[in-house]
């Protein structure tokens, strides 16, 4: 069985995305602090007939990347499809925002795909088969108020993603982006119910995501039916953008 | 190791690893043009040269590498 996985996995639509894998794969539930609720998620795949488990690492240090890959590649081999859906928030308007704010999330979001999509690829090229997902984000193609830095390191991962899928389209490799609008998870807790009415007023599908919206489209970015697609970047909102 | 030992090792890695006809593989062997193998090939060539020999390879130390010959030689004086 091929292995996935998941970074930032524990909760939200990366939660979502490791239960849709573990359908197909054995899933690596990646966690940087929420080792509960990663152990939830493990046990939710296993009580649907899957094979799942975790792993702590924090995306913004490649030492911890590092030993987190050591980890699995020890104990199942290799990792076949890795979800880079770890990220963070740190919103402010731009005058206002620190540099700190600024090289955090992008040291997170962006740096930290680097960090495990190289360190993936090295096993995915011995193996001449991979899959890797990008979980990026709406506001990467069009910017977002009070989310320069965040915007930023989204569409940082377009360019990432699409580097990748040159490089190694001949090794069966293949890399995209999903990009979500609007989802229900604890980083969108914040809006309120204005907030919503006034989103799904410029949505043509008449309500705010789910997390399974998303994992539905990254599954069957990792199946083998995809195979002809990479290096696309495939917005899952509701028609928020057309 | 003598330098037809790590000949030895690199002909076992081109053949298992990248599929290349065992009788191709000689030290006057062309990286690209004899042996084909692509620019992504040679990056697999020395990551498994890395781990097998569990070294490492700078990029400028491959600026003179395009024979299998000049390979071992750098291996060679590595090990």
């Amino acid at each position: 069985m091929k292995t996935a996985l998941v970074t930032g996995g524990s909760r939200g639509i990366g939660s979502a995305i490791a239960l849709g894998l573990g359908k197909n794969f054995h899933v690596v539930v990646g966690y940087a602090n929420s080792e509960d609720k990663a152990n939830d998620v493990v046990q939710e795949i296993v009580a649907a007939g899957g094979s799942a488990s975790t792993v702590q690492i924090d995306i913004s240090n490649a030492e911890s990347v590092d030993t987190a890959f050591s980890t699995v590649e020890k104990e199942y081999n290799s990792v076949d499809v890795l979800i880079n859906n770890a990220g963070i928030t740190q919103d402010n308007i731009l005058p206002r925002m620190k540099e700190a704010e600024w090289l955090e999330v992008i040291q997170t979001n962006l740096t930290g795909s680097f960090y495990t999509s190289q360190r993936a690829i090295k096993l995915m090229m011995k193996n001449k088969w991979g899959r890797i997902v990008f979980i990026s984000s709406v506001v990467g193609l069009s910017g977002n108020q009070g989310q320069a830095n965040y915007a930023a390191s989204k569409a940082g991962l377009i360019g990432l993603a699409k580097s990748i899928s040159k490089e190694m389209g001949s090794r069966n490799i293949t890399s995209n982006v999903v990009a979500p609008g609007y989802i229900e998870t604890d980083m969108t807790s914040f809006l309120d119910d204005e907030n919503k009415e006034n989103i799904i007023e410029q949505l043509s599908i008449k309500r705010i995501g789910k997390p399974e919206d998303i994992s539905n489209v990254v599954s069957f970015l990792c199946s083998e039916e995809s195979e002809y697609i990479t290096g696309q970047v495939i917005p899952v909102d509701g028609g928020l953008t057309t | 190791m003598e330098a037809n030992e790590v000949f030895e090792k690199v002909k076992g890695l081109f053949v298992e690893d990248l599929g290349i006809d065992e009788s191709k593989v000689t030290m006057d062997a062309k990286l690209e043009e004899d042996l084909e193998i692509d620019s992504l090939g040679i990056v697999e060539v020395v990551m498994a040269f890395e781990d097998e020999f569990d070294i490492e390879i700078d990029d400028e130390e491959l600026a003179d590498v395009s024979t299998v010959g000049q390979a071992v030689n750098l291996l060679h004086s590595k090990i």
